[in-house]
């Protein structure tokens, strides 16, 4: 019974891990309908700032879920004006420009902190399952998954930015035409899109190490996630994450973590044969 | 002008090239240079087989490591396995083949955007990464290698004369090979694209549906072309292995496969013979950037590959096929005349 | 009953989630006819084009051609069976020359010098002798046009369906396209989607007026245009439109 337990959050640990590494590339994807090869390294990022921050001794608390994300928000609007902005439209290029910005990342990451492994501690010790032991930053890492998503569904639908987004990615022209300024909705979704990936690189920081070539083993799930999710950003990620994430878990959970991932490849080309445009393409169509 | 020379001019300019190559660098170039630029060569190779499936296909592959770093083990795998090399270079070549068209058949048979082949393609090379590079302990292995995980395969044989595995060659030998290979592929492709299968192939990058219209089948001509397309990448992973004598995961990292694409950006998607240049230059360019300790090599390439995507974005092709070809075909002719390597006869 | 018909649609349904664009189409059209297919926006003409072309498949019934259900075909499939499809937005490949383009629709089911032979006659045909080496995106949106009327019929098809032909050319060129499209149809049984009541009464001599995704009526040009019924919906909303 206790084992049942663990292997229970062992599975729900993997999907929220998923989600919470998918959502902010969902976004970007759903609003602007551009795959940000970056994204990988804007984890990173958030990973470096908290790690940063925790060794000018700020609070840990604060290292990881606050000082990433407007860390990695403020870089992602920079490189919104600078880039991006140019290429709107242009979805190749987009991906092509991004794909540089992502080297350019990881150069610049080892040139200042070099390449090896920088840690931040978890902040939680183990909580007790009977007479087995599971780590007390697992439970916290579903928690703050559950928490990014319904914090992602207030501010698409309650908030007036969330609006004139949705608005936005149901049809540009239409929204040009009535007076939305587009660039600065595409803007700020680039921004909060960056956001959400600074976040999550602070949330796993403890977990995966920080270290300039770690966004390559996040990015393959989390590219996976988004097309097998399609274009709405928060039923899509949940539904391919919970896919995804059980496939994989039960791979890695019958042989190791790198056929985990081969069997999330095979899942996601199946899935792509059956549903071309993403299980939101198909079903939940009006769904964000 | 004879109508035939005429009609064929940029492709007489880059045969007498490419001979001019064959013949001269090794007698111009010491033994160690000309080891780099047998390199710049199979990248050449590579570099052709993304031009084509991407230029001319349409076809958005992200992740050509994948076909390079199959071919690469196959060959690895195979040729310790075997001793003589002539099987394995067709193993090398056939199974990444298979592996296009499989993942080729997923993605056109579902008729998925552009980004989707992008990011699918991508991500197919960076399991392939995390996969090979797992492979450390002695349980992975194939016949008598083992797959050595991060620290790859060493003492690969390079390549004997067919059928005879004594008959190693050097490396001026491997030269020539990598080279009479090159133009091989450069002319079976432009052969290839002149044929109702290439200029049809073409028709389904300019205008898919309208080639459904007209009957024919638009998914199986990205299939084969994509097919044909990891068959070359596996070719150039060959011998990559077989000059080096070494393979390791790294033929199918991420970085590998964004060279690929920058050779592209850097030389012109749309052409041949600007990916071709352009992986000469950058490969020279990260060789050059390996020996200090300044700058990152991922700054650099990231910095090119975001100029040309924001400033040059038809790459430096344009004005190969539109100056330097000409000058060239006027010198051979003494005196110049209309220049007859037009546009739309991209080389 | 006396000749089958070319292509037929039988109790032919189309809904898009809620909305119910085709809602029980019974067609059918002879060999050697030309047909025009009008009604108001939103009538559903569009829609069963689609239908007609394998573009879209149908929620129920069924498109026979020649007996054979194009239902469960792909657009190819469709195409090599012999029906050769026009769209509204000219459909070239605008980065080949205007030969380049016809070379490619002739050279699907033929050789050598009859390639060449297929071409030469469509160039002459719209007068594009003057281009075959301009690229079809360089080309006047009239020429474009006719282009694709050429690569269509390089095809050879036995069936040609064309969407709204004339769209955006000038007077003169409609009237030039008219007469091309009745000329062609001494060979090839056409179908043609359009608006323009002039263009039509140019060219038909049967009319099919959809309405509310269903045909309202059938007959004769004169027949249908002084039918109380038709000019009730499709001028009158035309008037209002």
């Amino acid at each position: 019974m206790d084992l049942a337990i663990l292997v229970g959050i062992d599975f729900v640990n993997g999907v929220a891990t998923l989600a919470l590494m998918s959502i902010g590339l969902a976004v970007v994807f759903g609003m602007m309908r551009i795959i940000n090869l970056a994204h990988g390294e804007f984890m990173v990022m958030g990973s470096y700032s908290a790690a940063v921050a925790y060794h000018h001794n700020v609070n840990i608390w604060v290292a990881i879920l606050i000082v990433p994300p407007i860390a990695v928000a403020v870089i992602g609007a920079i490189i919104e004006r600078v880039i991006i902005r140019r290429l709107y439209g242009r979805m190749v290029e987009t991906m092509l420009a991004t794909w540089g910005l992502s080297l350019f990342i990881v150069g610049i990451l080892t040139t200042i902190f070099g390449s090896h492994t920088e840690g931040v501690p978890a902040p939680l010790s183990g909580i007790k399952v009977g007479n087995y032991q599971t780590s007390g930053y697992s439970l916290f890492v579903i928690l703050m998954s559950v928490v990014t998503i319904v914090g992602v569904y207030v501010v698409l639908r309650a908030t007036r930015l969330g609006l004139l987004a949705r608005g936005t990615m149901q049809n540009a022209e239409m929204a040009a035409a009535l007076g939305v300024d587009t660039s600065r909705i595409y803007a700020t979704t680039f921004a909060f899109g960056a956001g959400l990936a600074g976040l999550a690189g602070g949330i796993l920081a403890p977990i995966s190490g920080v270290f300039p070539s770690i966004g390559g083993s996040y990015i393959g799930r989390a590219f996976i996630t988004v097309i097998g999710g399609g274009p709405a950003p928060l039923v899509g990620t949940v539904t391919a994450s919970a896919m995804f994430g059980f496939v994989n878990q039960l791979a890695t959970f019958l042989s190791n973590p790198v056929y985990g991932e081969v069997a999330l490849l095979v899942a996601a080309v199946i899935l792509i044969r059956l549903l071309p445009n993403g299980i939101t393409g198909r079903y939940f169509r009006r769904a964000l | 002008m004879h109508p035939f020379v005429r009609s064929n001019a940029s492709l007489i300019a880059v045969g007498v090239i490419g001979i001019a190559l064959l013949v001269g660098l090794p007698l111009a170039l010491e033994l160690f240079t000309l080891l780099r630029v047998t390199l710049f060569v199979i990248f050449a190779i590579l570099a052709l087989s993304l031009a084509f499936i991407w230029g001319y296909g349409g076809i958005l592959c992200f992740g050509h490591s994948a076909f390079f770093g199959l071919g690469a083990y196959a060959y690895a795998v195979s040729v310790i396995n075997v001793g003589d090399s002539t099987l394995p270079i067709v193993i090398a070549m056939a199974l990444p083949a298979l592996l296009a068209a499989a993942l080729g058949y997923f993605m056109f048979y579902a008729r998925i955007s552009d980004v989707y082949v992008g990011v699918i393609t991508l991500t197919v090379t960076l399991i392939f990464y995390n996969v090979v590079n797992s492979t450390a302990g002695p349980q992975y292995r194939i016949g008598d290698v083992h797959l050595g995980g991060f620290n790859g395969i060493p003492n690969v044989p390079s390549l004997n004369v067919p059928f005879d595995p004594n008959a190693v060659l050097g490396p001026q030998d491997m030269f020539w090979v990598c080279m009479v290979a090159l133009m091989l592929v450069y002319f079976g492709l432009r052969m290839l694209l002149r044929m109702r299968f290439g200029r049809v192939l073409i028709a389904v990058r300019e205008n898919e549906s309208r080639v459904e219209f007209l009957g024919y089948d638009a998914r199986l001509h990205k299939l084969i072309a994509f097919s044909i397309g990891g068959a070359i990448a596996g070719l150039a992973g060959c011998l990559f292995t077989a000059w080096g004598g070494f393979i390791s995961p790294t033929a199918f990292s991420v970085v590998q496969s964004a060279q690929i694409i920058i050779w592209l950006m850097v030389g012109g998607v749309g052409t041949l013979i600007g990916p071709m240049i352009g992986a000469a230059l950058i490969s020279w360019l990260t060789a050059s950037l390996g020996s200090q300790q300044t700058v990152d090599a991922n700054v650099v390439l990231g910095t090119v590959l975001l100029a040309f995507v924001l400033l040059v974005p038809k790459g430096i092709a344009p004005i190969v096929t539109d100056q330097l070809m000409p000058w060239f075909l006027s010198m051979c002719r003494s005196k110049p005349s209309v220049a007859s390597v037009s546009r739309k006869d991209k080389t | 009953m006396s000749t089958p018909p070319l292509i037929e649609t039988i109790g032919l349904i189309k809904h898009f989630g809620g909305m119910q664009a085709i809602r029980g189409v019974d067609f059918s059209l002879a060999e050697g006819e030309i047909r025009c297919l009008i009604g108001p926006n939103g009538a559903g003409k569009s829609t069963f084009f689609k239908l007609l072309t394998g573009q879209i498949k149908p929620t129920s019934g069924s498109v026979r051609f020649r007996g054979t259900d194009l239902t469960m075909l792909q657009a190819h499939e469709i195409a090599r069976l012999g029906i050769g499809i026009k769209t509204q937005q000219p459909s070239v490949f605008n980065g080949l020359s205007v030969q380049e383009n016809l070379w490619i629709a002739a050279a699907r089911h033929k050789k050598g010098k009859a390639i060449g032979q297929s071409v030469e006659a469509q160039v002459e045909r719209f007068s594009l002798g003057g281009f075959v080496n301009s690229l079809a995106g360089q080309l006047a949106h009239g020429q474009r046009q006719w282009l694709e009327l050429g690569v269509v019929l390089c095809g050879d098809p036995e069936l040609i369906l064309l969407d709204e032909p004339a769209a955006g050319m000038t007077e003169e060129e409609r009237v030039r396209t008219a007469a091309l499209i009745l000329e062609i149809n001494r060979q090839h049984p056409i179908i043609v989607v359009e608006h323009d009541m002039s263009f039509i009464r140019s060219i038909a001599q049967r009319i099919t007026v959809f309405n509310q995704g269903m045909i309202l009526t059938e007959g004769g040009a004169e027949e249908v245009f002084s039918n109380q019924a038709v000019r009730d919906v499709y001028l009158g909303k035309r008037a209002a439109a």
